[in-house]
């Protein structure tokens, strides 16, 4: 304990030196920083940030430091989230990489793939983004179609991508491909990291029922990967792919105690008192006052559900997809909410008649739909939990 | 606060899941409820938690106590809901010993708390007056008569008000019904002179009370503490008592989870198991996750009393609230799920069902918890 005391002064006072003012003030969307090639800081102070946070490691605080990682244990990670959270420092780095790509690279990737692409990630040099979803492969992810055919030196890769969150921005991505087309669908999967900049790679973005969003279709006509970027062996990726799924569904579950990570990050309660008046200090409406006191006491178990996990230090897994599908339901529920006590000012579109933040929610409204469908819908989280955590048969 | 078990509270844990599982099965229930016990629990089972320690968990060591607190006791409760274990544990070990301790004198305590830490006495706290739990709603009457007290009034719904030894009845002493102000403990042996007790019938087939105070005269020392103060510490009492039926209410739930989830692996229509119906695992998936839910708001609960968190109402009302709303869920699934079967006497779940809508009153149902909880929250 008293070593933990120590490492908190330690990072107390780095980060009072080396956390710029502008970057203890709320996110502005703009300034979002993902880094990559083509990253642009409308704040230089963010770009600041984020080359002392990818020096000293703290991007990603439990990787090994021999590859770029913070190297800190459990606690210490804890404590350094807690210090940061303390100065509401804003996060220096948001990266699909240091989410979902690197745990799985650490696990499977050869000794050069660690050297070659954690310090990247780390650093927030180079940008990733996801190839698992086609249009004929939802759900049923393992029939997907992408094929890579080898010749000799490298995979010739020819198909389509969808959901490919920022493929425009990013300089990468890692993506699961058919290997063995003549193999039982699971075992013909390969994981493979391919460079968006190589010939024959393009993006097109897709507009939601939210308007515009960061997601994509990636297409490949004849992109040459080679094959030093093949993670793990070759037909053995679905593997790999279900460990990445997990690092994900951990990732989006934490969306539901964030505020919805879209929007304007507002409470339903002061919502609801600003849009349906107060009443002593209550919310107006009885019946509203009733659904989100539900809302917010399942909030409140789920929570500690989080934290009981955390505490047990339990495996992911099957957690894993209780956090998902319970995590994206109750965003979901959170914005049905929102809208509902903002009566007609939770529907606007744009500007005229409505404020910033109230189009803010009602897009993020539209936005949170998708939170139970991306990254394995709510009912294959079901599945799993039935199957795995339960063990009823198939 | 880590929401975990010390290995101390693990270990009475396992203690009390072997107990419930080689001495008090859901056949000990049952041959209880068939031999028509009038007492609804078993003597000779509770002398053995006694002897076990567990009548004196929140006891102070001085006064022959463990403390092992509210987390050593509502562990044990978890595992003793688990086969439906009747006993006194807690209107004596949680309510009887919360209430004397907290507001009692030095003199009252060593009169009451070595004799429950002993198994030599049992005890029932008497508060309900409605349908509905209401804990300012006392209209019940002491009033003071020379050097003594007389107590008028009605109290229902007590649990384990049928056997207990002592009662503590709460009343009021100045004030008007739905006020905090005025209220007042007092302690009566169960066979005062107008202290009028009668067992009720209820689904559960455990023990409860409907009391009547006709002219009952108690002396100056039966009063708990100080005269119209016990308002706050009541609800703290309630509030620890609560937690521990939260605790049992989770175990409830998860022995009939257990059983039903089992049951969806042997039984076999259209010639295979019903667990491989896509209808039943996804309720059964969303039923393991209110679970999941459920064990966090208990175990955050119990701990938040042992230390003194400034959280405790929350917590508890969460607890009560997300313990009663799962049981509700698993209990009504559990029969849905076992068909024909689970609607017969012969077979146990129907007993989870019985013991779950009355375990939901007690102390206030999920809607009373959820008021509470938005009141505290200033929503």
């Amino acid at each position: 304990m008293e070593h933990l005391e120590h490492f908190r002064q330690e990072v107390r006072d780095w980060l009072e030196e080396n956390c710029p003012p502008s970057m203890r003030t709320p996110l502005v969307p703009e300034e979002e920083v993902w880094g990559g090639r083509n990253a642009e800081y409308v704040n230089p102070e963010s770009k600041l940030w984020l080359e002392r946070m990818g020096n000293k490691g703290w991007t990603a605080p439990n990787l090994p430091k021999e590859y770029g990682g913070g190297g800190l244990d459990r606690d210490q990670t804890k404590v350094l989230h807690q210090e940061l959270y303390r100065i509401k420092a804003r996060p220096a780095l948001n990266s699909f990489g240091i989410w979902m790509l690197a745990p799985c690279i650490i696990e499977f990737g050869s000794e050069e793939q660690k050297r070659e692409h954690l310090p990247k990630i780390i650093k927030g040099e180079i940008r990733w983004c996801q190839g698992y979803s086609e249009p004929g492969s939802g759900s049923d992810l393992a029939s997907l179609s992408t094929k890579a055919e080898d010749m000799g030196d490298h995979y010739l890769v020819n198909g389509q991508k969808v959901w490919t969150s920022y493929a425009d921005k990013a300089d990468w991505i890692f993506a699961l491909v058919r290997t063995g087309p003549k193999e039982p669908k699971h075992n013909g999967i390969s994981f493979l990291l391919i460079d968006m900049a190589t010939e024959g790679v393009s993006t097109k973005p897709i507009t939601l029922i939210s308007g515009k969003s960061p997601f994509c279709e990636t297409f490949f006509d004849n992109v040459k990967a080679p094959k030093e970027n093949l993670v793990g062996v070759e037909n053995s990726g679905w593997t790999i792919a279900k460990k990445l799924l997990q690092h994900e569904r951990n990732f989006i579950s934490n969306f539901g105690l964030a505020g919805g990570g879209t929007g304007s990050g507002a409470d339903v309660v002061n919502i609801a008192k600003k849009y349906l008046g107060e009443t002593n200090g209550q919310i107006a409406n009885q019946a509203h006052r009733e659904n989100i006191t539900l809302h917010k006491m399942k909030e409140h178990a789920f929570g500690l559900t989080l934290q009981r996990s955390g505490d047990e230090g339990a495996k992911a897994s099957a957690a894993s997809s209780m956090f998902k599908y319970y995590g994206t339901e109750h965003n979901k529920d959170r914005y049905e909410l929102m809208i509902a006590a903002m009566g007609n000012k939770g529907l606007g579109w744009t500007n005229e008649g409505f404020s910033d933040d109230e189009q803010a929610i009602t897009k993020a409204w539209l936005r949170t739909k998708a939170n139970s469908i991306e990254g394995g819908t709510s009912e294959v989280q079901l599945n799993v939990i039935s199957r795995r955590v339960l063990d009823l048969p198939n | 606060m880590k929401l975990i078990l010390s290995e101390e509270q693990q270990f009475l844990k396992d203690t009390a899941q072997s107990f419930a599982r080689d001495k008090t099965p859901v056949t000990h229930f049952r041959e209880m409820r068939d031999n028509e016990n009038s007492q609804c629990w078993d003597e000779s089972v509770w002398k053995e938690m006694v002897e076990l320690g567990w009548s004196g968990i929140l006891v102070p060591e001085k006064f022959g106590g463990s403390e092992f607190g509210m987390a050593g006791i509502s562990v044990i409760m978890q595992e003793l809901g688990k086969t439906l274990t009747p006993s006194p544990i807690l209107s004596t070990s949680v309510l009887g010993v919360s209430a004397i301790n907290m507001l009692g004198s030095d003199i009252q305590k060593e009169n009451y708390l070595p004799k429950i830490a002993a198994g030599e006495l049992t005890t029932a706290l008497a508060i309900d007056e409605g349908n509905h739990h209401d804990p300012f709603a006392i209209e019940a009457t002491a009033v003071l008569d020379g050097d003594g007290w007389i107590l008028n009034g009605k109290k229902v719904f007590v649990v384990d008000g049928a056997s207990a030894d002592t009662v503590l009845l709460v009343v009021r002493t100045s004030g008007k019904s739905g006020e905090s102000n005025g209220i007042s403990v007092f302690a009566a042996n169960n066979d005062s002179p107008g202290l009028n007790i009668t067992k009720i019938a209820t689904a559960d087939s455990r023990n409860y009370a409907n009391i009547e105070m006709s002219d009952l005269k108690l002396d100056q020392n039966a009063l708990l503490g100080e005269q119209d103060l016990a308002g706050e510490t009541l609800e703290k009492i309630l509030d620890l008592g609560r937690i521990a039926i939260s605790a049992e209410m989770l175990g409830n739930t998860e022995e009939a989870f257990e059983v039903t989830v089992n049951y969806l692996k042997e039984r076999k229509q259209f010639g295979v198991q019903i667990g491989s119906f896509q209808a039943l695992q996804h309720r059964a998936a969303k039923m393991f996750c209110e679970i999941e839910l459920t064990k966090s708001a208990v175990i955050a609960a119990m701990h938040a009393a042992d230390e003194n968190s400034n959280e405790l109402e929350r917590l508890a009302s969460l607890a009560k609230f997300q313990a009663g709303e799962t049981l509700h869920l698993v209990s009504n699934e559990a029969i849905q799920m076992h068909g024909g079967i689970g609607v017969t006497d012969e077979y146990d779940i129907g007993f989870y069902l019985k013991r779950a809508r009355v375990a939901e009153q007690i102390f206030g149902t999920s809607e009373f918890h959820q008021a509470r909880y938005a009141d505290i929250s200033g929503f």
